[in-house]
């Protein structure tokens, strides 16, 4: 076990392979990936569709087993479906038959937390993702925004050290997407929780993150990885203003496009 | 308050008015074909004789009715219990799934009319076949909506349980079943009716009381109003316990009744129509 990688890292990706058995051929989806994630650190994910960033996520979560290599989380390897995490999905995933408040509260009843800690915590997230006034809607009742929020709450719920999320805002209009931004960034900021956060918006991914991994089409490799270098405190119209967000914008699309355009 | 109550009034009436016309409908042609004489009498006694009969003859049916009534619930429940135990051992293990579909397919494609005489060979006379019998008809569609059910869940709430760790057996009590509910409760449904049939199938072949005998011995009789009267009753029955689980689904699944008002409605009008 690596475990030098383990004290300094949240999430240690090294070295790692996924194939799939496809009826006849071998599928590589992701080749020989490293990457390293600081604990508090933002990372964002960003690659062509069907690259296998989503599979990223899930051999983080242990949800799926490399074919090769190891995934450490928080100094321990992953070996299957971890509980030191919150996972965000691109659909809100909830239950339509609990209001928003006892779909937040789902996480903490699946793992026997104290009810009332919960509870209070519960109504901490409400409060913090904007849902007051919401929590007893059911999820057929809030708009795509709202049950994302839900969706992050859940996540929040226990304070998971490390929160992955798989295009979590993919399905929202734009407008509501860079409202759930502005919103990541600060609940990012006062949970400092390690965030690993896969998208296919790159202002998004710019705009959120410390660092910005740029994958290649399948099977996926790591093409480059750029620093972001924006302040800490991030006002949304502002910092799209600047010119370093311009920069890595228009590098990270080069990028893509190059990636994209290979053959 | 008022407005609410009559706005309430007024839902009622539209949603009741078309299956009430129609019965009525039904009624009045029935009525004009035996008044004119355009079938004779003993073929098809008129809607006032049959309901006169009900009304003469009630204790009578009463007690038959109670019969077939006691048969076809304790089978619905019986069925209802073991489909569902069936539908979540076949749904977690695959060999389970495999092994005993054959045999469940088998089971149901057997005429239970044809199947009904050996169970009163082997068990006589009493309420045992027709209960059996009804079990037999109501099981399948009950396995078949749950496991549906069952395998509709989300797999990403799978997944996200899986990362909350709280097993199998959480993850069935609050994920599984709860999203499997919809899907059971249709199949609930259409097995009461199948039930209803169960029963009165067992009387037939076998049987000193009950609707199916009250049937059998109008048969026998040439008593075409007895006839009609025991074949409305039967509907009657069925028609109850369908309304009966239908309420049961409301007031369980409010979250899923709420976004199928309409189709609700439909449901209703072919039940008592």
């Amino acid at each position: 076990m690596s475990t030098t990688l383990g004290t300094t890292s949240a999430v240690a990706i090294d070295d790692v392979s996924v194939r799939f058995q496809s009826k006849r051929t071998e599928v590589t989806a992701i080749q020989q990936v490293s990457i390293d994630v600081a604990p508090g650190e933002f990372v964002s994910i960003v690659g062509p569709s069907g690259c296998g960033k989503s599979t990223l996520l899930k051999l983080v979560s242990g949800l799926l087993k490399p074919s090769s290599g190891t995934v450490t989380l928080l100094g321990e390897q992953v070996r299957g479906p971890r509980h030191d995490i919150g996972f965000v999905f691109q659909r809100a995933a909830l239950l339509e038959w609990r209001s928003a408040r006892r779909n937040i509260l789902l996480q903490a009843e699946m793992r026997g937390m104290n009810s009332a800690e919960a509870g209070r915590r519960a109504g901490e997230l409400i409060e913090m993702t904007g849902l007051s006034g919401f929590e007893n809607a059911l999820p057929h009742e809030l708009s795509g925004g709202m049950q994302q929020r839900v969706a992050l709450c859940r996540a929040l719920l226990h304070q998971p050290r490390v929160l992955l999320m798989d295009e979590p805002f993919g399905a929202l209009d734009a407008l509501t997407r860079e409202q759930m931004n502005v919103e990541l960034h600060r609940v990012w900021r006062e949970t400092g929780t390690t965030v690993l956060l896969v998208t296919h918006s790159i202002a998004e991914s710019v705009y959120l993150a410390n660092r910005v991994i740029v994958l290649t089409r399948r099977p996926a490799v790591v093409k480059e990885v750029i620093e972001v270098d924006l302040p800490a405190e991030r006002d949304y119209s502002a910092t799209m203003a600047r010119p370093e967000f311009a920069s890595a914008t228009a590098h990270i699309r080069d990028l893509l496009g190059a990636v994209t355009g290979q053959d | 308050m008022d407005t609410d109550r009559t706005d309430r009034w007024r839902g009622v009436v539209e949603r009741t008015w078309r299956p009430v016309a129609l019965l009525a409908a039904c009624l009045a042609i029935w009525h004009l074909i035996t008044v004119t004489g355009m079938v004779e009498a003993y073929l098809v006694p008129s809607p006032a004789k049959t309901f006169g009969l009900l009304v003469d003859k009630w204790s009578y049916l009463w007690g038959h009715t109670w019969v077939t009534t006691y048969e076809t619930v304790l089978g619905f429940v019986i069925a209802g219990v073991l489909g569902v135990l069936m539908a979540v051992a076949m749904v977690y293990s695959r060999t389970i799934e495999s092994t005993a579909y054959p045999i469940l397919l088998f089971a149901q494609v057997i005429p239970k009319i044809a199947i009904a005489p050996l169970f009163v060979v082997w068990l006589g006379f009493g309420f045992e076949p027709k209960v059996i019998v009804a079990v037999l008809m109501a099981f399948f569609p009950v396995v078949i909506s749950t496991v549906t059910g069952l395998k509709s869940v989300d797999t990403e709430m799978l997944e996200l349980a899986a990362t909350m760790g709280g097993g199998p057996v959480k993850t069935f009590v609050k994920i599984r079943f709860p999203a499997a509910l919809p899907h059971l409760f249709a199949g609930l449904k259409v097995a009461v009716t199948l039930a209803v049939t169960g029963a009165v199938v067992g009387e037939f072949v076998g049987s000193n009381e009950g609707l199916g005998y009250v049937i059998l011995q109008a048969n026998g009789n040439m008593d075409t109003p007895m006839l009609f009267a025991g074949l409305i009753v039967i509907s009657l029955v069925g028609v109850l316990l369908f309304l009966l689980l239908d309420l049961a689904e409301k007031l369980m699944l409010p979250w899923h009744a709420s976004r199928r008002g309409a189709a609700v409605t439909t449901l209703l009008a072919k039940g008592t129509a």
